[in-house]
């Protein structure tokens, strides 16, 4: 195959001339954080020009939601970013009550933006541990993932499930959790989380290896966040502190206290270390809930929107009645339009949500992070050398279920 | 009507519908103001010089997302609904125009880079041709893929599966069997929403007949003259004449003639036993112990 090498040769040196060439990075690659093809053409090893291939996991959400009624649709929502379920299910959940207009009760309000938090720092430690391990470094996403590991955990005791918690419920959450898992989770945040956080970002932050690899590398101007749609880390990192949380409160997110980390700089580095920050904000948000949250019930007690509880449906006909009617007809929900965004641990995650006045969606069109900030990779990415392509994507915290639906 | 629930509260100044409205001018259509959210609808020519106007003079410098709608029952069967959002004046509004099949909506990816792939991915799920993008290619189905599967009419379950073949090493299409039937649940209150006739209502729209049909005779069978004819002095099974009722009716034949039924075998000799109050069942011998120390308890 001697002759397939042949290199032109340069007319005025002589030397060999390497022409461009196009390579797939991707479907299968570790590095793309899942199934992403990206068309790259290369100049040697800078980028040239990327052009990502997306929806190689597309399942038809939307369409299935069209299908389902209000409650069945609600656990397709831990299976778009199945790394931040329970943050999926907080926009639909809104997006539902505020079509109806009911009230949720005060405690359910402070568990899901205690577990929206938990499951912040759950997305982050993946995306944390990731982004280091796709730089070069293996130690400290084998401690992270030890953190993410006790999260799971804390999701298990409260919804039964690890992942798919299907825990949000319209009205409320759908059971109380046990005091000592409260207690546990208080503890945690004093004693593990800070060591074994701690410890692993010790290794990393002032890393020469890990800074040579980040810093300066994809940097994007404020006014290009702002265009491109950019949201989340990846615009507070560009210097515009813009978090849902703080300026378009929902839940009990106006009664606490915390603070938005930004970035000077606007790369990978600065979004790594804006996602490292949020953490300690996250566990500042959590301390808050546990300390002032109220007892109460957990679910709205509209009976027409919330089930009853068992016990009750033993004594009563009618919480049986509507039992039976919420699990096979479900509620109707008002004609009308909403568009509802919650700060999900990667950016605006929104639900626009159409309602024909029936008792399924007429249309859930799902916004997601990725899409602005993947077809950002393109630009970005020019100039930068190939390696540099994978801490850009880490940067970015893609994930294929919420992109490609 | 108050606010009761949760979901996110972001900046609704008195009097920015009128303002915007204002603002759009011809373009508009129609605003408005429904669960919290402000809905303007502008003709599809000028949604770029709406968006731009929007965007330029009223500070929504974010597009977050464009969905499409299918509503087959209108004329211009989609709606492509653009999200926008204010960062400095921390506001969102809905803005939204109409497209069919063949009406192309101008692009906006000269005001938003952004709007590139979601203008695409509109067109791949809807059809929705936007003219002036440069690169609308399909981005979330299969390459190769035929067909707009958001559509209403796309049925659920699409047209084609595919599979790896073990024989031919290589993935497989094939047009979609099922294996068992698409399971369609109607859950709905038959009286609230159901689109078929419930079975009896069907009687309901029968107009009055102008000469009711009546039963004083027998003969009044209302099947036809023939009928009529056949029936006409037949008496009916009404209640049974006096004098071959009751009493004066001959019992029925004794039944001595038949043969006894030979005694069945084993201990059991008749049924008068079983009738018997029952008596405290005696414990089996191998179980004595036990009951005795249950007694003594």
């Amino acid at each position: 195959m001697s002759h397939a090498m042949h290199l032109e040769e340069s007319p005025t040196t002589g030397d060999e001339v390497i022409t461009n060439y196009t390579i797939n990075f991707g479907p299968q690659h570790p590095a793309a954080h899942g199934v992403l093809r990206m068309v790259m053409e290369l100049d040697g090893e800078i980028i040239e020009r990327i052009d990502p291939h997306v929806g190689l996991l597309h399942r038809g959400t939307e369409k299935l939601i069209e299908h389902k009624t209000y409650l069945q649709a609600l656990p397709y929502f831990d299976r778009l970013d199945y790394c931040s379920p329970l943050c999926m299910e907080h926009s639909y959940v809104l997006a539902i009550e505020k079509l109806l207009n009911i009230e949720v009760p005060e405690r359910a309000q402070y568990l899901r933006v205690l577990f929206a938090e938990l499951t912040r720092i759950c997305n982050h430690m993946l995306n944390i541990g990731a982004h280091v391990m796709d730089v070069g470094a293996m130690t400290p996403n084998l401690w992270v993932f030890e953190l993410r590991e006790d999260c799971l955990n804390f999701f298990e005791r409260a919804s039964g499930a690890r992942m798919h918690s299907a825990w949000f419920r319209p009205g409320g959450v759908h059971q109380d959790v046990p005091e000592k898992l409260l207690v546990d989770i208080g503890e945690w945040l004093d004693t593990r989380l800070p060591e074994l956080f701690g410890d692993a970002m010790s290794l990393v932050l002032d890393n020469r290896i890990f800074k040579q690899r980040n810093v300066d590398i994809a940097v994007v101007s404020k006014d290009d966040a702002v265009a491109w749609g950019f949201s989340g880390p990846m615009i507070r990192a560009a210097g515009i502190p813009w978090d849902l949380r703080k300026s378009q409160p929902y839940d009990v997110y106006d009664r606490m206290d915390f603070d938005i980390p930004v970035g000077t700089n606007s790369d990978c580095y600065d979004r790594f270390v804006v996602r490292v920050k949020e953490v300690y904000e996250s566990a500042k948000i959590i301390k808050q809930c546990l300390a002032q949250m109220p007892s109460g019930p957990v679910a709205s007690d509209d009976r027409k929107v919330a089930p009853p509880k068992r016990a009750e449906m033993k004594q009563s006909m009618e919480a049986l009645i509507h039992h039976f009617k919420l699990y096979t007809e479900g509620f109707h929900v008002p004609a009308g339009e909403v568009y509802v965004a919650t700060e999900s641990p990667k950016g605006e995650f929104g639900v626009y949500l159409v309602s024909d006045g029936s008792n399924k969606p007429y249309r859930c069109k799902i916004r997601p992070t990725a899409f602005s900030h993947l077809q950002a990779m393109d630009f970005m990415s020019r100039g930068h050398m190939l390696p540099d392509a994978t801490a850009i994507l880490g940067a970015i915290d893609v994930v294929f279920g919420e992109c490609d639906r | 009507m108050a606010t009761l629930h949760p979901a996110p509260r972001f900046t609704l100044i008195d009097g920015l519908k009128a303002t915007l409205a204002k603002a759009l001018g011809d373009h508009l259509l129609e605003a408005n103001e429904a669960h919290g959210e402000l809905l303007f609808t502008v003709k599809r020519e000028s949604i770029e010089d709406a968006l731009r106007i929007l965007r330029d003079d009223h500070k929504y410098q974010q597009l977050m997302e464009i969905a499409g709608v299918d509503y087959p029952s209108r004329a211009e069967r989609f709606e492509v609904v653009y999200m926008l959002l204010s960062l400095t004046a921390n506001s969102r509004i809905i803005v939204k125009c109409s497209a069919s099949e063949d009406t192309p909506v101008p692009t906006v990816t000269t005001l938003w880079p952004n709007a590139g792939w979601l203008e695409r991915e509109v067109f791949d799920l809807y059809g929705v041709l936007f003219a002036g993008n440069t690169d609308l290619r399909r981005i979330l189905t299969d390459y190769g893929f035929e067909g707009h599967p958001f559509r209403k009419d796309f049925p659920l379950t699409g047209y084609h599966e595919l599979r790896y073949s073990e024989d031919e090493k290589r993935v497989v299409y094939e047009p979609v069997e099922l294996a068992q039937d698409l399971r369609q649940f109607d859950f709905m209150s038959p009286w609230e929403g159901a689109d078929y006739v419930l079975p009896g209502d069907e009687k309901a729209d029968t107009p009055p007949v102008d000469k009711p049909k009546t039963t004083e005779k027998p003969s009044d069978t209302g099947a036809g003259a023939k009928t009529d004819k056949q029936a006409t002095g037949k008496v009916g099974a009404g209640a049974p004449d006096e004098k071959d009722g009751g009493k004066g009716a001959p019992a029925p034949e004794p039944t001595e003639d038949r043969p006894a039924r030979a005694a069945r075998k084993g201990k059991v000799g008749g049924s008068a036993k079983a009738t018997e109050p029952k008596k405290k069942p005696k414990a089996p011998a191998k179980r004595k112990p036990a009951a005795k120390k249950k007694d003594s308890e």
